[in-house]
């Protein structure tokens, strides 16, 4: 008797759960609520309470300005734009901007990164010595200071634009930045687009190939200059096909500036060496963690199985050594993305400048700054997946 | 650098967690015990501390008139410098009472933005400056030109307008300092400075190396009447800054000066007498003392005499008073009547 009336009154009975604030299942429900109700509560009173303010001062508010014509000009631009254009794609233009810089700055820092913290480890003193140097001294300095030190060394370091440098026939370089030759148009360099993309399709279906094949027979097979093979070849034979034209569009000085060819502005260059070289210094110190993370018993064994260096680090070391990295790795890439917004100091025309631009000419801040959030959101949580997607297929499968 | 974008963030906070029934200002401002009040953060002229750290400029007398209009005491004023991008928010969030940063008054501003204009300060346009070794002698030859604009201002918009309707091109280069804009324009990075005649003039005067190797082209490509301008919501506080703006020009008119004011208080004319306030009523419609219009000549000055000191042909910036002369003599500076 005693046992059963414990049993109803103090725990719950199972299956079912008793409503007195001693059990602990719905003591933790009742507290859920209250959290929640109490969330939503203070959300809906800031939300209300800012409409009612924004409507008391007649501003404007909601996303129609979005279709209304921006007006304003912007420097860069991926894709076509001029003032005539809605603010929807100024921002658009913007947020290209943005992955432009974070897609290419996020390449070149872990490459760069992996280079310096291999040589961190390198057992030549000069450029261990050299590489500790780089990293403490680049890790410790501001990004943004880093910013105007190369925004300054391209504005005040390089000739006028008249004056240019012209180191190579059709290669301009001045304050203007950079401006190279590009090919003319001509239907083969879209054909060698279509070649390329064949032919990296064939190179990853020889190397499962030559992956299966050596679990089934043990016969290695050399997939990596068979693919690199096709990669080149293609191209270079849709390109003979093609009739080999050589027709370049070479930049002319015209009035200002120069026109024709490609171009790599200041402020680009600027954002990305800054936002690169920044990063790649918290990379490299995350691959070199990486790889020391990895027991040295493990190189030992990989020697005594008669293994060569090479292949040690790319079958041993490595695939250990990225579990450790990446992780901390998907906070660089993060934080990469996110510095991009020091650009509106030196005029790289990111999503961030744009945004803050529209605000100002529309004023409504509330609008333009969820966007901005919003923006980033998206951009951060896709990096995130993508790196928690790769950690996983890397992670340590156990037999 | 990112601060244009945190004081929009923080309006955004500060908006929602603002009071929904607002005081108003003049309350709030007369229990504070000072005017907060917007100004540039370095525009020679206009807005800009001095180097004893003191705020002067012709924005920034706007403000002290105001706090002298309430406390009838110019230092009981405090400024809050702030970028083009930053100035909105300051003033929505009510961050700040005033706002008198060389700010154009146009409708949208007045409208979607939520502000009020008081009376135009400093009738102004917009102007191109470039380097005399160019060799430009009109705007029209801008075709192709890289020009160095400040994010988030009216020039921007101006500029392109302008490109546009003459089938010209250019490339902007658009930053949100302005120390940084000048700094582009004078390494090279760009052919072309803009923005309000005004400014470039104060700025060829106080940043460029060598004043001379840079010309002002003829061309003014806008109107930019600039203005001093509060919140919507309180119509006490729009008509009080108002009302100073116009017994600065109203004083030049009567020809009341900082030095000859007190001559004025025996004047038969009743005009005077009431704008001094020998004749009581314009003090209490306003609610402010009576003597606030003698206050403000006697500590801040007439519009002539603040003209002069600030932007006048007698300092580095040499502007002729040309649109803002009086309407007596031929420029746009015409008060509404006291009375």
């Amino acid at each position: 008797m005693a046992t059963e009336t414990r049993t109803t009154q103090g725990a719950p009975p199972p299956g079912g759960i008793s409503f007195s604030l001693s059990d602990p299942t719905f003591r933790a429900i009742v507290y859920q609520i209250l959290v929640v109700g109490a969330v939503v509560l203070v959300g809906w009173f800031l939300i209300s309470n800012t409409l009612d303010n924004l409507a008391r001062r007649s501003i404007a508010t909601g996303y129609d300005f979005l279709g209304r014509e921006a007006a304003f000009g912007i420097g860069e631009s991926l894709i076509d734009y001029s003032p005539k254009d809605s603010y929807g794609r100024a921002f658009l233009v913007g947020v290209l901007n943005t992955l432009k810089v974070s897609i290419i700055g996020v390449l070149l820092a872990t490459i760069i990164g992996t280079v310096i913290g291999v040589a961190r480890l390198s057992s030549n003193w000069l450029i261990a010595k050299l590489a500790s140097t780089y990293v403490e001294i680049i890790r410790n300095i501001p990004p943004l200071l880093q910013l105007f030190f190369w925004y300054a060394l391209v504005s005040d370091g390089l000739p006028p634009v008249r004056q240019a440098l012209n180191p190579i026939p059709g290669v301009f370089l001045s304050q203007r930045g950079l401006r190279v030759p590009t090919p003319a148009p001509d239907p083969v360099w879209a054909n060698m687009g279509i070649a390329l993309l064949v032919a990296i399709v064939a190179a990853w279906g020889v190397s499962r190939w030559a992956r299966a094949r050596q679990a089934r027979t043990g016969q290695p097979f050399p997939a990596g200059w068979t693919g690199l093979g096709l990669i080149v070849g293609l191209p270079v034979l849709t390109w003979l096909a093609g009739g080999a034209p050589l027709a370049m569009d070479v930049p002319k000085l015209t009035g200002f500036n120069f026109t024709g060819g490609a171009a790599i502005s200041p402020e680009f260059f600027a954002i990305l060496t800054g936002l690169t070289l920044y990063t790649a210094a918290f990379i490299a110190e995350v691959v070199r963690s990486g790889i020391k993370a990895v027991n040295w018993g493990q190189t030992e064994a990989a020697r005594a199985l008669g293994l060569p260096g090479s292949p040690t680090l790319r079958l041993v070391i490595l695939p250990q050594a990225l579990r450790v990295i990446v992780p901390p790795l998907t906070s660089q890439y993060l934080n990469l993305t996110k510095n991009s917004s020091l650009a509106l100091a030196i005029g790289y025309p990111d999503l961030v400048s744009i945004a803050n631009t529209t605000l100002n000419q529309t004023g409504q801040a509330i609008e333009g700054v969820t966007m901005i959030m919003g923006t980033y959101l998206v951009i951060s949580l896709s990096i995130s997946i993508f790196m928690n997607w790769y950690n996983k297929r890397i992670a340590l499968v156990e037999r | 650098m990112k601060s244009g974008f945190l004081a929009a963030a923080a309006a955004a906070v500060v908006v929602s967690a603002s009071a929904v029934a607002g005081a108003a200002t003049l309350d709030t401002v007369k229990q504070r015990g000072f005017v907060q009040c917007g100004v540039n953060a370095g525009l020679p002229g206009f807005g800009n501390p001095d180097s004893a750290g003191n705020w002067t400029g012709l924005d920034v007398d706007y403000c002290r008139a105001v706090a002298v209009a309430i406390f009838n005491d110019p230092n009981k004023v405090k400024f809050t410098p702030l970028s083009a991008q930053q100035r909105f928010p300051a003033i929505q969030s009510g961050e700040v009472d005033l706002l008198s940063r060389n700010t154009t008054a146009t409708l949208t501003r007045d409208t979607s933005v939520g502000l009020n204009f008081a009376p135009v300060t400093y009738y102004d346009g917009q102007g191109f400056m470039v380097p005399k070794k160019l060799g430009v002698k009109s705007a029209k030859e801008l075709n192709g030109a890289t020009v160095c604009v400040q994010s988030g201002t009216t020039t921007e918009l101006n500029l392109a307008d302008y490109f546009r309707a003459n089938n010209m091109t250019y490339n902007p280069v658009v930053i949100e300092s302005n120390d940084e804009v000048n700094a582009a324009y004078f390494a090279g990075r760009c052919d072309v400075l803009t923005t309000d005649v005004s400014g470039l003039a104060g700025t060829r005067a106080g940043v460029a190396p060598v004043p001379d190797d840079h010309v002002i082209l003829p061309e003014v490509i806008s109107k930019e009447p600039l203005a001093p301008a509060v919140r919507h919501g309180d119509d006490q506080w729009f008509d009080i800054v108002r009302w100073t703006v116009y017994a600065t020009i109203q004083a030049e008119e009567f020809g009341i000066t900082s030095k000859n004011a007190d001559e004025f208080n025996s004047s038969k004319n009743p005009d005077i007498q009431r704008f001094l306030g020998a004749s009581p009523g314009m003090g209490k419609a306003l609610g402010l003392d009576e003597k606030w219009a003698y206050n403000i000549v006697k500590k801040v000055g007439n519009y002539g005499e603040i003209f002069d000191r600030n932007v006048g042909p007698g300092t580095p910036l040499k502007l002729e008073r040309g649109l803002n002369a009086l309407w007596t003599k031929g420029g746009l500076m015409y008060a509404q009547p006291f009375r």
